[in-house]
Formats: structure tokens, sequence, C-alpha cells
């Protein structure tokens, strides 16, 4: 590394010199902005804050002791763009341009808080200095994102640093494979990209399988509408999947390995590139690496965005080469996976939490969550909630915890209608069971699942049976049309959703959608398949009087479905403005001015105008 | 027992029926096997299993949920309930949602009948309106709206892939794909490119495999549904593999409608090639030959039976009396039944009087026969099509077998991609084997000798060889190795121009295979050099021990569809049928007795010989079955004089072909498709023809005719049919003994079958040759007969191609194929094309020392730099106008591989 001349290290002890020497060149009072440069932030400008701080760093002179780096995603995304100042861990909310010169001036070389950026907690009222007492912070648990927001994601030292690869470290000298995977069975750890099984079992079987070479692949083909979890941990501290990658490579007996990443995340395969040129350089992948007999090579392969090639089967067809369809998987992917090999796949965040698991033990691991489910998880939280963002939370936390807590509630003081979970696949659960424990068991129980960890909070105004047809529609449109269930049963299914929303449902319909949801589940041939009817089925289950509504009384009880409600103009709220009238496209509305105005339903279109323009919120659906 | 692959059996319950069957069988088959026919769309035994129809869903006690039958190998004690009450109804569901997209036009469907998805929908009473009809979407061009061959409609396809999936698994063309997404969804080429420009080979696989009549074949449209049609199974009349195929015909327009076949059997497994799918049109065409043909005065004439037989008993009376009966000849057909080649060789033999008749073999696999009966003792196949699949190695050299044998080829290509063979090409050209190669040896034109000698120098130096086999089984080895010894993989490099490396990485690879299988055909036969290279190959596979062992082998490919037959029935000039020698007085005796006549104990002429005893004025009169010399012999301008000058020529023809013109007497006889009968494939399999269909007008079949003529002549030849006939060759021709039209009718039998109790042979020669031991032979380096030079610097091969067979006269009559292989061309090297200013299409001139002819040019890296190649196929620009009709010594094959070419851009008045 340029920083500080280092070559490629040739042992454990190198290592462990350079970090030392990495940590003897920081001063403790050297000061440190960390720009976020998350998709939200980085959305909301983030780069130009970063490139202004740096030409303030500039012009400071050689004798100010501060830099300023780019870091990982902070989370906090409703609040972008974030930037923290070390030591001390000012956390500054929406910055814009302008500010950069005052958090320079006043905080970094005067010392001093800048109170207006500061987040204001909206229970107390009070201006929040640090990350850590802020709510939305307080209730999550840091493991699997506890780089992001500290390190320089395009920079190995910062990670090593941090302690990074010190897992590989230990792994190498003196883990035996077996070991390894013990430590990680231990821990309870299970996949966290949907399926939830056990990580160490997988790496298990992967081991005994027959057959060689064996490979080992990170699936980075993050999917999900609103999810984003991996992709901050791939931009954020790609070098913990890395990490992961090559202490379960060595447990398995690997020598290959790929990181499959969506081409729709051009900056984490930029950085996941990067941080494997690194590694590389360093010894840290390659061929015996750090001076031992094990080698390990990694190839970032870009996906071209199906939703079906997060399946592994199908994923592994498209590294492959060949069209991203899932095969009938009768032989496990672990004894015949890509190449017909035994290959062992594991998405981004389980990999991500391997290095913390192999530092600080199994037990410590398994400390955390509930009984069936270990760790932390990472969700991404958006919808009608306050506070959108990437949380990670204990196990075992109910989801009015993330709601309220984290989330800090409903947006504009609506009420809870339900939040769906586990991707487009997922779930919907109702407010009655917010106090249910997030793990993988329960979630499945209520009709939903873990899935990546996609959490949509939906308020009093959505309709449910539109919430279904969206969901439907995306996994129609991503299906890859090889089995009949899914190609046929899905087109079915929207066709008859299609008809409920435009206030065609006929008498037998939700029957219909439950026995081809029937038949998806059991029959489908992949996991896409055999979840796709779960958000009609869960509403249908916990929100059945809404398509009742539709069906039975031609009406969308959440007002959403145009032609299943009507404009009206509430006379005692009215006061006779006219800008309904001026703005009204289909001349649908009469009144003399100050006198309350009335639609004429025949003529009007029901485009909505007039309910958006009236000042007085004298418009109503009804 | 015999293919024992050590797989463990399994018992299990399917419905309460007991089953016990291989390890890695899937339930569906276990199932089908007791009888229990499990819905299925998606399913085919010959690709692994795609799974998308759902259809095939069954429960496993004790496991949750359901389990697709056609992806689930069996296991112990497993208890499997293949219908209840809730899968028929899942089933039902399917079928609906598949209705729902498929355009059900049973009215108007070829398909009808013969519909999966048809009998299914009955079966479950699906109701294809419950998820509402499909909208028929118009009709826009796809892929196939400019095929002859084949028709795809959208509106029917179901997408269960197993197109896609056959055509990337089996003929592994990997011409279809899907394309498009939801309603958009369906089945093309690459960028929806014309099937006629996409890499399709038009075996037809996709017709095959279609459950819904979205696939059809073009040409059969309207002319027959299932139940309008008669289903007779026989053998392809194209070349030696001997595909098993139903010719589907109307009875009532006379017409074969479609050709279908089953993936039961054998040896294709319901796999066809373009030739025997789309190559039937010339059996109803009108061309054919429908009376007998007088030439008067140049020109030719209809004439009655009685008076074409009269005359030619006549003339041919008056010429054996004038001349003797040596000066008469006799062409037999490798195209013909066994019945008839056996019928032919008694005329020529007993009511002739003379061993002057041969066939096409000489022009094919004469050099096989001499080599392999010197060195084995017996000149077939040594092993069976189906062993090639689980061979460890796999030697092809001088076959381009997916042209020439596709269906062969279908074995190597799964061998090799899917089995883990190690496949060796040795080929001049890149032929589409190399693609599943592990090493191309692209040896320079007749230069084999030299390179298989380098390879077991090597063998030899680095001690690979199979020392107990060589010592226990074989003799004359030092001779052998004092030979091979001088040929080192560098003197090697210099003869053929494969690196010195690769030769000794391909003898590496051979000799340390458990079984190594040599696939050899014209590109080792057709040579100066043709009995040598065998004899090299024969070398080869004793030294490390591969004769006599199940998927090893030496294993010449046939070229004709009866070639083994038309030799093994004696339509040779040294050897009565069963390769009895006429030489030997014991052997004539017994033919003396069987046939009550004399018998001439000398040899006759060889067909290049016949030619050329015709120029010197000693054969008077030709006698030709089936053949076609003016467009298959080599140097044509000679053979053409030849057949001008003799004085008397009969042809028994299905058409009026090159040759038959300069005939003084046309008889029509019966194709393949009307006639009762034997052939015997490569594999030594003797299957049953059968008549499909009425004759057209007055033809007759080949071995009436003959009997006709020969009983007009004075010696009467009678039989009742064609069965009887095979029980007389059972009778005088050992290998044949056990052989009965009864024995071999459901899947024929493999000779040497000794008596009606033998059960065929699988393979030759194990635990003895049939000569006893198997002979070394000392073959040393020959340079061909024409080298390049100034004049001609350019090397000649020629040889076949995938869509045409042979001369043409059958395929050429086919839409389908006309539109993929219009005419002839002439392969040439890009840098050549170059240097000469010659463009792709070219119009070309190819001469040799014999001749000259206007082709096309095809300009790419198939041939190497200084090397052309012309298949032989067209009349017009026929290749053999160029070839040399220079000799093997000892099996008089002429050397249609190699001669030196010039070739220049054709004049523009020139061009046609």
């Amino acid at each position: 590394m340029t920083e500080l001349g280092i070559k490629r290290f040739s042992s454990l002890v190198e290592l462990e010199g350079m970090r030392e020497k990495l940590l003897n060149s920081r001063s403790a009072s050297a000061k440190s902005i960390h720009v976020c440069t998350g998709p939200g932030c980085v959305a909301k400008g983030s780069f130009k804050l970063y490139e202004i701080f740096c030409a303030a760093v500039e012009g400071a002179g050689s004798d100010v002791q501060v830099q300023a780096k780019c870091v990982g995603c902070h989370g906090f995304c409703e609040r972008g763009p974030i930037v923290v100042i070390e030591p001390g861990g000012i956390f500054y909310q929406r910055v814009e341009e302008p500010d950069v010169a005052e958090i320079f001036r006043e905080t970094v070389l005067g010392g001093r808080v800048v109170e207006r950026l500061l987040y204001e907690d909206p229970n107390t009222g009070k201006k929040v200095e640090k990350a850590n007492e802020i709510p939305f912070y307080k209730v999550q648990e840091r493991i699997a994102l506890s780089g992001n927001g500290l390190l320089d994601p395009t920079e190995i030292s910062d990670y090593i640093a941090e302690g990074g690869y010190t897992a590989l470290a230990k792994v190498l000298s003196p883990m035996t494979p077996e070991e390894v995977i013990s430590e990680v069975e231990l821990s309870g750890l299970r996949g966290r990209g949907g399926g939830g099984f056990p990580t160490g079992r997988k790496w298990r079987s992967c081991r005994q399988a027959e057959g060689s070479p064996k490979y080992v692949i990170c699936n980075g083909d993050e999917g999900d509408p609103g999810a984003f979890m991996d992709r901050c941990i791939m931009e954020g501290n790609p070098h913990s999947v890395i990490e992961g990658m090559l202490i379960g490579a060595y447990a398995i007996g690997s020598e290959h390995g790929y990181i499959y990443v969506r081409n729709e995340y051009p900056l984490s395969v930029e950085r996941l590139k990067n941080a494997v040129a690194q590694a590389k350089e360093l010894g840290l992948v390659g061929e015996t690496i750090l001076g031992s007999s094990f080698s390990f090579d990694i190839r970032i392969n870009r996906g071209g965005g199906a939703f079906v090639c997060g399946e592994s089967t199908a994923l592994m067809a498209s590294l492959e080469g060949r069209p991203g369809e899932p095969r009938a998987k009768y032989v496990h992917t672990v004894e015949s996976g890509f190449r017909g090999k035994p290959t062992n796949l594991n998405n981004v965040e389980t990999w991500a939490n391997i290095p913390h698991i192999i530092n600080r033990g199994g037990k410590w691991f398994a400390g955390i969550g509930t009984e069936k489910s270990k760790g932390t998880k990472v969700f991404s939280l958006v919808g009608n909630v306050v506070n959108t963002g990437l949380v990670e939370v204990p196990m075992g936390i109910t989801m009015r915890r993330i709601i309220d807590e984290i989330g800090g509630g409903i947006r504009d003081g609506k009420r809870f209608k339900a939040v769906q979970t586990g991707g487009p696949s997922g779930g919907c659960i109702p407010a009655e069971h917010l106090d249910a424990r997030v793990d993988f068991e329960e979630l499945t129980k209520l009709g939903s699942m873990m899935g990546s960890g996609g959490m949509i909070v939906m308020d009093e105004e959505t309709c449910m049976v539109r919430v279904a047809k969206y969901f439907t529609d995306f996994l129609q449109k991503e299906s890859c049309g090889k089995c009949t269930p899914c190609r046929e049963g899905l087109a079915q299914m929207l066709y008859i959703l299609d008809r409920i929303t435009d206030g065609e449902g006929q008498v037998g319909d939700i029957e219909r959608l439950e026995e081809l949801g029937g038949l998806l589940e059991g029959t489908a041939l992949c996991a896409l398949g055999k979840t796709a009817a779960n958000p009609v089925i869960s509403t249908i289950r916990y929100f059945r009087d809404e398509y009742d509504a539709h069906i039975l009384d031609g009406r969308c009880p959440a007002k959403e479905c145009r032609g299943l409600f009507r404009y009206e103009i509430d006379p005692e709220a009215c006061n006779g403005c006219g800008i309904c009238l001026k703005n009204c496209p289909a001349d649908a509305i009469t009144g003399e001015k100050k006198v309350p105005h009335v639609i004429n339903q025949e003529k009007c279109t029901l485009c909505g105008t007039c309910w958006e323009k009236c000042p007085f919120t004298a418009v109503l659906k009804v | 027992m015999e293919g024992d692959t050590g797989m463990k059996e399994v018992s299990l319950e399917i419905d309460g029926k007991k089953v016990t069957v291989q390890e890695d069988t899937t339930i569906l088959e276990a199932s089908k096997g007791v009888g229990i026919d499990i819905p299925h769309l998606c399913y085919d035994p010959r690709v692994p299993p795609i799974g998308t129809c759902r259809l095939c869903l069954v429960q496993i006690e004790g496991q949750a949920g359901l389990s697709i039958s056609c992806n689930t190998p069996v296991a112990e004690g497993m208890r499997v309930c293949t219908e209840n009450e809730e899968i028929a109804a899942i089933r039902k569901t399917i079928l609906e949602l598949i209705l729902s997209q498929h355009r059900v036009a049973c009215t108007s469907c070829d398909q009808e009948g013969a519909c999966k998805l048809q009998d299914y929908a009955y079966r479950y009473q699906a109701d294809e309106a419950r998820f509402g009809l499909p909208e028929r979407r118009p009709t826009e061009r796809n892929y196939t709206t400019k095929s002859e061959a084949i028709l795809y409609d959208p509106d029917k396809c179901i997408l269960c892939g197993l197109c896609v999936k056959y055509c990337e698994e089996v003929p592994m063309a990997e011409a279809l794909t899907f394309a498009g997404m939801l309603d958009e969804m369906r089945v093309s080429t690459a960028f929806g490119t014309d099937l006629p420009e996409s890499p399709c080979v038009l075996c037809g696989g996709c017709i095959a495999v279609c459950p819904s009549g979205a696939m059809v074949d073009r040409a059969a449209i309207g002319k027959g549904r299932e139940k309008d049609l008669i289903k007779t199974r026989t053998v392809c009349a194209y070349c030696g593999v001997g595909c098993q195929l139903d010719l589907n015909v109307n009875p009532r327009t006379n017409k074969i409608v479609r050709v279908t076949s089953e993936p039961e059997y054998i040896p294709n497994r319901g796999n066809l090639c373009v030739k025997g799918k789309f190559g039937m049109d010339f059996v109803g065409h009108p061309d054919r030959l429908t009376t007998p043909l007088i030439k008067r005065n140049g020109k030719f004439e209809q004439a009655s039976w009685e008076e074409a037989i009269k005359l030619i008993a006549d003339r041919l009376g008056q010429i054996k009396s004038k001349t003797g009966p040596d000066s008469i000849a006799g062409l037999s057909s490798a195209k013909c039944t066994n019945e008839d080649n056996y019928v032919f060789q008694k005329f020529v033999r007993a009511a002739v009087g003379t061993n002057n008749v041969d066939h096409c073999a000489r022009l094919c696999h004469a050099s096989t026969v001499a080599g392999l009966a010197r060195a084995f003792g017996s000149g077939a196949m040594t092993n069976s099509i189906d062993e090639i699949r689980n061979a460890e190695c796999i030697f092809v050299i001088g076959s381009n077998t997916s042209e020439a044998h596709p269906v062969i080829a279908l074995h190597i290509k799964e061998a090799a991609a899917r089995n883990g063979a190690k496949l060796i090409v040795a080929d001049p050209r890149d032929i589409e084997l190399v693609r599943f190669a592990k090493l191309h040896l692209q040896q320079q034109p007749g230069t084999d000798v030299a390179l298989v000698n380098a390879m077991m120098s090597v063998i030899i130096n680095e001690n690979l060889l199979d020392k107990d086999f060589v010592k226990a089984r074989t003799e004359n080895f030092e001779a052998m190795a004092e030979a091979v010894k001088e040929m080192t993989p560098e003197k090697a490099e210099k003869i053929t121009t494969v690196p010195a490396e690769k030769i000794r990485e391909a003898a590496r690879i051979y000799a340390k295979a458990k079984t190594a299988s040599i696939i050899f055909s014209m590109g080792i036969t057709q040579h100066t050099t043709g009995t040598d290279n065998v004899l090299s190959l024969a070398n080869l596979a004793m030294l490390t021990g591969n004769v006599g062992k199940e998927s090893a082998g030496v294993n010449p490919l046939r070229g004709q569809n009866n070639v083994q037959g038309a030799c093994d029935l004696g339509a040779l000039p040294n050897v009565y049928p069963g390769y009895q020698s006429v030489e030997d007085p014991q052997i004539q005796a017994k033919f003396k007795k069987a046939w009550k006549t004399n018998l001439s104990g000398k040899s006759g002429l060889t067909v290049v010989e016949m030619i050329h005893a015709i120029e010197a004025g000693s054969v008077k009169a030709l006698y030709m079955m089936g053949e076609n010399p003016a467009l298959s012999d080599p140097n044509l301008n000679r053979t053409r004089k030849a057949l001008e000058k003799v004085d008397f020529l009969v042809s028994q023809e299905v058409f009026l072909s090159e040759s038959a013109q300069f005939a003084d007497v046309v008889l029509p006889s019966l194709c393949f498709a009307e006639k009762d009968g034997t052939f015997t494939n490569t594999e030594r399999r003797i299957q049953r023809v059968r008549k499909a269909l009425s004759p057209p007008g007055e033809a007759r079949d080949d071995w009436q005719i003959l009997c006709d003529v020969s009983t007009a002549m004075g010696y009467a030849m009678r039989y009742e049919n064609a069965s009887e006939i095979m029980d007389e060759i059972a009778s005088v021709t050992p290998i044949y003994g056990g052989i009965s039209f009864d024995r071999i009718e459901p899947v024929g039998l493999q000779w040497p079958c000794l008596d009606k109790d033998h059960p065929g042979t699988k393979y030759l020669h194990k635990g003895e040759f049939k000569r006893g031991k198997g002979k070394f032979h000392a073959v040393r380096f020959r340079e061909p007969a024409e080298t390049p030079d100034k004049k001609f610097p350019f090397i000649l091969s020629t040889g076949r191609q995938l869509y045409q067979f042979h001369t043409g006269t059958l395929t050429r009559k086919s839409r389908a194929i006309d539109q993929k292989s219009p005419t002839g061309y002439v392969e040439l090297h890009h840098e050549d094309a170059e240097k000469y200013s010659i463009g792709e299409g070219d119009f070309v001139e190819v001469s040799t020392r014999r001749g000259k002819v206007i082709t096309k040019a095809s300009v790419g890296s198939r041939v190497a730099k200084g090397w052309l190649f012309m298949p032989f196929h067209f009349a017009e620009g026929p290749a053999n106008m160029l070839t040399n009709d220079a000799l093997d010594p000892i099996a008089k094959i002429p050397e249609f591989k190699v001669c030196a070419a010039a070739i220049k851009k054709a004049e523009p008045d020139l061009e046609r």
C-alpha cells in the first residue's frame, strides 16, 4: 500500500506488525471527517460534500492533523447526508454544501458543535450530539454493519488497522478447517439471504462432498425492491465479505471464489474490485495466503439484473454463462452446483458476519437472538415510517420496537396498517401481530418470512389488494417463465387481481387466488415460485374484508383503487376559494365564489387534482 | 452381465407394486417400467430432466410436499403414490393453466391423436376455458417462417423447453433458445435468425419431442393425422448407422407423410439426422421409373417386362457364348437388401458363370475389409455403436462423423461432453467433433501411417503397451516394432505437420485409457495406402490391448445403409457369402452343391478394374443394380467413356441416374420403402426392412427381376418372398447361420450368429481373434500417388457433407435439404483465398491432371492452408472429374482423398 509502503505479506507476523505500525502512525488527536457515501446520502450529494471537505483539508495546511474520508452507509438515510466528526463522534445530519465550511471551521478546527445540524429527538425536543444517543441507533446492535460509518472502504489499511483480517490470521494459525466449521456451527448462524439454512451445516456438507475443485460464491444479487442491506455492506465494508469468504474457503477446501453482484450496483462492483485487488497485492487473496499453503482467488461477476438470479441455481447458471434459470435441484448445490462441482453459496451479510464470529467466538454470537435464530439481522426499513434507513437488530426483537422506537412510528400521525417483510415474496403482517418476535420461524408462521431483510411499513391509506397486486406484478415480470405454475399461475393471479382492483372482481375470485397460491407453493420449481403467492395469500389471510369490499361492494376501503371511491367536497370545510374549480381538467366542479363547490360525478375522471390542490382538505375520498 | 456398470439395485414400492431397478433410476422411469404412466410434458429419456411442467409430481411416503418424479431418484424402501385426489386435482389445474396459453385447435392440428397435451387434458377432464381462452396472437414471422422443414406455432407452444433442451443436449447444435419474457416468451433461434441460416442441423428432434403440436413437419401439414396414417417400422436407407424409423404413410394417397422414430429404438434411440427425417421425398417422386425402358436409336422407349427381360437374356446369352462368361460383369448395390445382393451375386456366379461381381464398397471400405481381415480375421466393426458412449478414450481418425454418420456422432459427443471420455480427433479439417475434442491432430492428407506409427513408437518407448495382451493374443510384434521405430514424433511432425508434442500426448491418452475405441472411415480407407492405414490402426489397437473388449476396438463406419450386408452376402469378386473364398475348392464345392451348377474358381474383377477392362475390350456387358459409377467413381471422364463404350449395359434403378442414361435397358425397381428384406448396419446388426407403401407403376423388387432374368437365361431361380431367401442365406453362410425373419423381428441380431440358438455377437474377438492370433503388420509410411507440385500446388480431398448423400440421387429431391444445401462448393483456407483473390461464394475453377470443374468457393479455416476439400454429391461441378483413380495395390480402392489440384477464380463467362 502506498500509505506505508507495505509489500506482500508473507506471514501472519508481518500482518500483525503492519497493524501495529498503522495504529502507531495514527495520532489519537488527529481529526477525521467521515462523510457517508451510502446510496441515500450519495443521492443527496455526499460525494460533492466529500470533495469540498477535502479541499478544506488541503487548504488548512499540513500542520493541521485532519483527514476527510468516505465511509459506508450510516443507516439513517432519512437524515442524510450524514457527516460524523471523529474523535468525539459528532453526528451531523442533513448536511448541505454551504454547511461544510462552518463544520470545518467550527468543529474540526475550533472543537465547537454546530447545533443546528444536530439531530433533534422528536420525543424530547432536545438536540442530540452523538449517534449512539439517537433513538434510531439506541436499539440497534451492529455486527455486520459495525464497520460502516467507520472505515474507508477504498483503503485496506483502514480495515487492517481496525482489526481486519485478524480472523483470517486466527483461522490460518492454528485452527483446522474442522474447528472453523465447528465454531460457525456453534454460533448458530443461519443464511441471511432468506433461506435461513444453518451456515455451518452447509459448509460441512460442502467440505464432505466429493469432487473438485470446490467453489465458494458470494451472492450479491440483491434484487428485492427497496432493499439495500447487502449493497451497503459491499460498498461500506467490502473487506469483511472477502475475509468471510476466505475463512469459508479455508474451511471448505476451496480455491476459487466468485462474488456475483448485480450490475445495477456499479459502486459495489467498483469497491469490491478495488478491495480484491488490494487484498491480492498484500497476499491476502491469491496463492499461498499469508505464507500458508492456503490459496484462494476471488473473481467479481456482474449479474444482468434478473431478480431470479438471486436464486442459487439460477445464479450459478448465470455464472456459467447460461440463461439465469433455476434448475430442479434434487441434488443440493453443495454437492453439485457451479459447473457441476460442490459449491457453497452464502449471501453478503452471512459472509460479513463470519470474521466477527471467528474473532469473538461462536458462543458470543449464539448469545444474541432467540433459540433458533441467532445473532442480528440487517433490515432496510422503508415505507410510511418516520425514520427510514438501514437497521441492524438482534434477532427476537419485536416488530413494534423496530417500527416505533427505531422507525419513530408512522409518518404524518397516521395509523399503522401492515408491515411487509421478506422482500417481494414475503407477506404482510397486520397490527395485531406487531408484538411478534422477529425470527425465521415466527415470521414464517405469520405467513411472511425473513427473506433477505426488506421491511416495508404501510399506513392506513394503503390498499392491501393493491399491495398484493404490486408484488405479484413484480414477481410475474421477474419469473424466469420456466415452470408452468409460476409462469401461468402468476399470470392468472395477476389477471384476477387486476380485475378486483378495477372493480370487476367476481365471487369466487378469492378462492381462485387461494387455489393458485396453493398450487404455486406446492408445485413451483424454485423458491421464487414457491413463495410468490405469499403477498396474496397473506393479505387474504389478514385483510380478507378489503378483498370482499372490492368484490362485493365495489369499494376500496383505503380509497386507492380508482373507480372504487369518489371525490366529494365537504361543504362544511369548503370556503369556495375556487382553486379546485380552476384546476379541474374535466370541468367537473361547479360553484360560486365563497360558496361551497360541488363535484359533478358524471364528469369527474377521478384524476385527484382537486384533492391534491385543495388548501383546506375539503375534498374527500368517499 | 455384459455392460454391467456396477450399479446397485434398489427395491421400492410404487402404487403398491414392488419394483426393483438400478439405483440411478428416477421414479418416473421406474414407474414406466411397471406400466404406471405418470403424466409428463417435459420429460424425454434422452435429455437430463428439465422438471418444468410439474405434472409428474408424486407423493413419497414420509416426505413433506410432493416431489417431481422425473428428477427424483429411487431409494431403497421408498413408497411412492403416483396419484391421489390431491395430485389429480393439481394436475387438472396445471393442465388448465397450460391450456390458458395453448390455442386448442385440435380440429386442424397435424398432431391430433398423437398429442400428449390432448391426452392428458382428456384424462383429467381439464377445462380449457377455466382460466380464459388465450388471445390469438397476430401471425407474425418467426424463425421458421422461411424454413421448408419445420413450422413453429407459438400459439400452440406450451414453453415446456423440451425442444430447446434436446437441441442443446442431443445434437448439441444449440440452435434453439427461449426469447422474450412474459406473453412474448417463445422458442427462437439466437437473435431470431431464420432457421436455414442458424446452426440448426435439421435433425427434427424438436418436432419429435414437442408434446403439444407446436413444432411440425412443414411438408406434412394437412397430409394426415395420427389416425389417418399407418406407421411402418423400417431401417433408414441412407448411411450405415441403420437408424430405425417409422414411415408414417397415408394409405389414401400412398405417400409418406412424415418420418418418426421412438426413443426405445436401437441403435439410434429415436434420434435421426436430416436425411432420415427430411430426405424421403424421393420415395414417391414423380421422376421414379415406372416401366422398363429400352434404348432404340439413342432414345429410351417404354417396353413391357417380357420384352425387356427377353432382350437382356438374349444379349447376355450371346455375349457369354461368344466371348465367355468373364466378359460379363455385374455391379451389385449397397443400397439394396441382403436378399437382393445374395440373389445378384448368385445370378452372376451361377447363371452367368463368372466372379466379376463387385459393388461400391470397393470405393469406400475395401481396404478395411482387406486390412482387418489380415490383422484380425474379420473385416467388420469390432464393437457396437452403443458401446461408444462408455469408452474412456475415443480416437476418431479420418471420419467426419457428425456429417457422414450423424447419429453415431451423437454417441461420441455424449461420451465426450457428458461422460468424460477423452476425444482425440485426427482430421485434416476442423470438423465439428473438434469442438468436443481434447486434442485435434490436423495431419496432412495421406500421412496417416506416419501419424499412427509415431504414436506407436511413443507407446513402445514409454512402455505404455499392454504386454500381456501382446504376448498372449498377437504375433509378429517384433517386425512391427522394428518398422515403427524410425518414426519418431519429430520425424512424423515433418511429414504430417502435427506438432510432435501433440502426437506424444495423443499416444499417452490413447494408451492409458482403460477402454479406447478407434473410429475411422473414408479418411483412412480411400488412399493408395488404404490397407496400410487400416493395418496401422489394427496395430495400434492390439499394441494397447484394445480389441476384444467392450467400448474399445477398431471401428470402421460403413457408408451405405447396407454396404456391410452387400459385402457379407458376397457381392465381392473374391468371396462367396460370409467371406468364403471363391478360390477354396472345398467352399466352391459346397456352393456348387447348394446352387446346383458349375462355378468359376477364379477371382473376378473389382469396380475400377471393370471400367479398365471395358476400355481394354475384355468386358463386353455390364449389369448394374442401383449403382451410379458415372458420378461416384474416380476420374469420371474415363468412367463415362467406358460406360459409353461397353456393348451392352443394363441398369436396374429407381431413377434414371447419370449412369442409367448410358444403359441399353433400364429396369424399374423398388426403393427401400416398398421392399421387404433386411439391411445389415455398420455394427453387424441385421435388421428388418418392411414394406410401407405400394410401388409406382410396374416397378418390381430387385431380386424378382434378377430371378426372371436368370430363369430366362436358363438358370431357374424362384423364391416366394424375401424371408425364403434369408433362409437360403442362413444355410450357406455360417456367420448368418442363425438368422431368420422371425428372430430379427424386434431389434435385429448382430453377426456372427451361428445357429438358431446363438444370441448374436456384441463385440468381436473376445478371448480369441477370428484368425486365432491377432497379427501385427510391419507398415511403413508411403507417400500418396500424387503430391502437389508447381502446376497443381494444392492437395484436394473429397468427401461427404451432412445434408446430401452420395451422388445426391435421393437427397437432392428433398426441398428441406435443398434449402440448406443447394449446390456444391470447394472449401479453401482464407489466406489462400486472399492470395488468389477469391471471395466467399465466388465461382472458381478447380483442376487436376484429369479434368476441371467450376464450383463455388467456401472460404474459411475448416481446411488448412494449401489444402482443398470438395463434397462429391453434386452432378454440377462433380468432384470425381478431378479425383485420381490410382489404386491401393491390395484392396484396389481408389485414392479419393488425395490428389494434386489447382484453383483459380473462374472467368466471368464461365459462370452459370
